[in-house]
């Protein structure tokens, strides 16, 4: 990646790594020529819908696969054919994989064992292991004697003893009830702080992504479509793709009117002009789709100074907050959010005629 | 009735009774049908001989025990230590103690090979495994005659490529009853120790190696571990029909290198001591069964016992 600071800040540098499955022309292109630079010490997530490849990119990582073409390092140092147990790299797998033959302890104390530490060290660290995702009095129950959660954080203990370079995550909440999913996304985060250790972690839930990470890159079918902090991928989404998979997006097609600087101005359908945020290198004239977010637009009576027209269809209200389904006169359903509070009544009924005006500054323009 | 009789207790009592009543039929037929040859047998080891074969009922005698270990000189009346007999003991534990590792040793990468195949491959392999069991015991036991005889698959082949000049003796041998019984108790190896494999969650083993763990090291400390109960269950279905073989050795063994099974045979037939027969019997039995204690309490133990 271009952007990326200098191969010695990058803990993990995947370059132009493809893997095809079943053997190159027939087989299956899993991966296709991904590079993204992971920096020391970050949070970095693979964020993408399922089987566009995030296991595959880090079972190439892990050493579980081999890449069928490109380069990976670790600290500037190829590790593409290494095998898995000679890698200073471990997994949290989805299924967490503990053993089952042996004790919440004995599992911790696996990979330090494998290494061949001496025993006061191992016994040292697999207590302060042991304290760290607060698992003591279970040290010694065996793997299926404990709940789902406490699984979890055996497993997290067991990949984080033998102090990897790099911690490569893969699902590892999608198994928890919504409340301990919290719970452990905040214990995850603060583990991350106090280990210092990158961790690459997948999912395909786009909220864990943006409240966890301090990257994120978003995938879709093998390839990688944008690489970026959790604000630049919600607010200034590259591609249509990654604008829809990140949040709830309304999708208009737009002309180009004028283009001033990285802003252009963008004829809405029903004939409104909205200032947009072009991405670099775009194009200048023409079509576009103007994305627009339900949140950064606002319900307002019809003839209000607003820039689409349209009637209200439908009224979905959730707690913290209410959508509103407009179907416009001149385009596709717009979805607009606003946020609940007792004295913010806003007073609109189903059919009525409305108007939709968008914030300032929050339209985003995108090539098809 | 008790103060401490609730309904739920007379209840809960009620079931017990009825349940033993309900199963009765069956036990009386296990009883019978299992237990009961055993108490004959028992029984028999205490009586006198018959002078042409049989027991004499009214007759208490130890004969058959003692004769189990020791030998009365016929001339002097003194006692020696049945030599014959504590051999054939020996042989019969060495052998089957042979063959049960030999099973193990093969069986082990056969049942892993196995569990590895795709799934649809996999049933395709065990069928293989299993042929073996379609055919009679006693025809296996002559093909594996038909290769090792003098005359057989392997001596031609050894003559005729010069690695040996004569061909080698292995019909009659230990060899052969052991290379019998390894062909012949293989498949119930292989089973139980693919059952267990086939459920051993591969993951894990992946789990081993991102834990810095080489192949050896995670075949010691993770597979063996967790499909032990696949090697014991093999082993015991091995070592026990091993112990009271009686074709293979027969066949192959020639009348010579007799085992239990053979032993037992020749005292209730051209022997003529059903007492002796009746007391090998049940120390054959009671050494299989001393055998199970011991192994299945030393496996159970360490089973629980990896890095303190
Ligand atoms: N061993 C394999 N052989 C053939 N195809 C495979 C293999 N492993 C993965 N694939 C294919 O590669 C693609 C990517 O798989 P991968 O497991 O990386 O997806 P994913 O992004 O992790 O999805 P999910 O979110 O469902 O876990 C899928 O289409 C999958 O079918
Ligand atoms: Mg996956």
């Amino acid at each position: 990646m271009t952007d990326l600071p200098s191969t010695q800040e990058l803990a993990i540098d995947v370059s132009g790594v493809s893997k095809v499955f079943g053997g190159e022309p027939g087989g299956f292109r899993a991966l296709d020529n991904i590079s993204v630079g992971i920096r020391n010490n970050e949070f970095f997530t693979l964020l993408g819908p399922s089987g566009c490849g995030k296991t595959t990119l880090l079972r190439l990582i892990a050493g579980f696969e081999y890449p069928t073409s490109g380069k990976i390092l670790l600290h500037g140092e190829d590790i593409g054919l290494l095998p898995p147990y000679k890698r200073p790299v471990n997994t949290v797998f989805q299924s967490y994989a503990l053993f089952p033959h042996l004790t919440v302890a004995q599992n911790i104390a696996f990979g330090l064992e494998m290494l061949g530490r001496p025993a006061a060290e191992v016994r040292d660290t697999v207590d302060r292991m042991l304290a760290l995702v607060k698992m003591e009095p279970m040290r010694d129950r065996l793997t299926n004697q404990i709940s789902g959660g406490q699984q979890q954080r055996v497993a997290l203990a067991r990949a984080l003893a033998p102090s990897p370079k790099v911690l490569l995550l893969d699902e590892p909440l999608s198994a928890l009830d919504y409340k301990l999913r919290k719970e452990m996304q905040i214990e995850l985060k603060r583990l991350q702080n106090e280990t210092g250790i990158t961790f690459i972690f997948v999912t395909h839930d786009q909220e864990e992504a943006l409240t966890m990470s301090d990257r994120i890159a978003v995938m879709s079918a093998g390839l990688i479509r944008q690489v970026g902090t959790p604000s630049e991928i919600y607010d200034r989404p590259a591609d249509r793709f990654v604008a829809d998979f990140i949040g709830e997006t309304n999708f208009l097609s737009a002309e180009i009117d004028s283009v001033l600087e990285d802003h252009a101005i963008l004829r809405l359908p029903g004939g409104g002009l909205e200032k947009a945020f072009l991405p670099k290198g775009a194009k200048t004239s023409g079509k576009v789709t103007a994305a627009i977010r339900p949140e950064h637009a606002d319900l307002v009576p019809e003839g209000a100074d607003g820039g689409l027209r349209g009637t209200l269809s439908n009224i979905i209200y959730s707690g913290s907050s209410t959508h509103y389904h407009v179907r416009l006169h001149d385009g596709p359903d717009f979805v607009v959010r606003t946020q609940n509070s007792p004295d913010n009544k806003l007073e609109f009924s189903v059919g009525q005629a409305v108007g939709v005006r968008v914030h300032d500054r929050c339209v985003q323009a995108l090539e098809d | 009735m008790s103060a401490s009789d609730t309904p739920a207790r007379i209840a809960q009592r009620q079931k017990t009774r009825n349940r033993w009543l309900l199963s009765s039929p069956a036990l009386l037929i296990v009883f019978v049908a299992a237990i009961g040859p055993l108490f004959v047998m028992l029984a028999y080891s205490f009586m006198a001989k018959g002078d042409y074969g049989g027991v004499k009922p009214w007759e208490f005698s130890t004969d058959g025990w003692f004769g189990v270990f020791f030998s009365r000189d016929i001339f002097d009346d003194t006692l020696t230590i049945a030599d014959a007999n504590v051999t054939i003991f020996l042989r019969s534990l060495r052998l089957s103690l042979l063959t049960t590792l030999i099973t193990l040793a093969i069986g082990f990468p056969t049942a892993f090979f196995i569990a590895t195949r795709p799934a649809r491959m996999r049933d395709v392999w065990v069928f293989l495994i299993t042929i073996p069991f379609w055919t009679n015991i006693l025809i296996r036991t002559f093909a594996m005659q038909e290769v090792i005889r003098n005359e057989g698959i392997i001596n031609t082949v050894l003559v005729a490529t010069g690695i040996t000049s004569e061909p080698v003796q292995i019909l009659y041998t230990d060899w052969a009853i052991l290379f019998g019984m390894t062909y012949v108790y293989l498949p119930l190896m292989v089973l139980p120790l693919y059952a267990s494999m086939e459920k051993l969650d591969f993951r894990l083993v992946e789990a081993g190696y991102d834990l810095y763990a080489n192949r050896i090291q995670v075949l010691r400390r993770i597979i063996i571990p967790i499909v032990k109960p696949g090697m014991i269950a093999g082993s015991i279905l091995v070592f026990i029909p091993s112990l009271g073989a009686y074709v293979t050795p027969r066949v192959l063994g020639g009348g010579k290198n007799m085992m239990l099974g053979n032993l037992i045979e020749l005292q209730f037939g051209a022997g003529r001591n059903w007492p002796l027969g009746a007391a090998i019997s049940i120390t054959l039995m009671v050494l299989v069964m001393v055998a199970l204690l011991v192994y299945v309490r030393y496996a159970g133990r360490s089973g629980g016992q990896h890095h303190g």
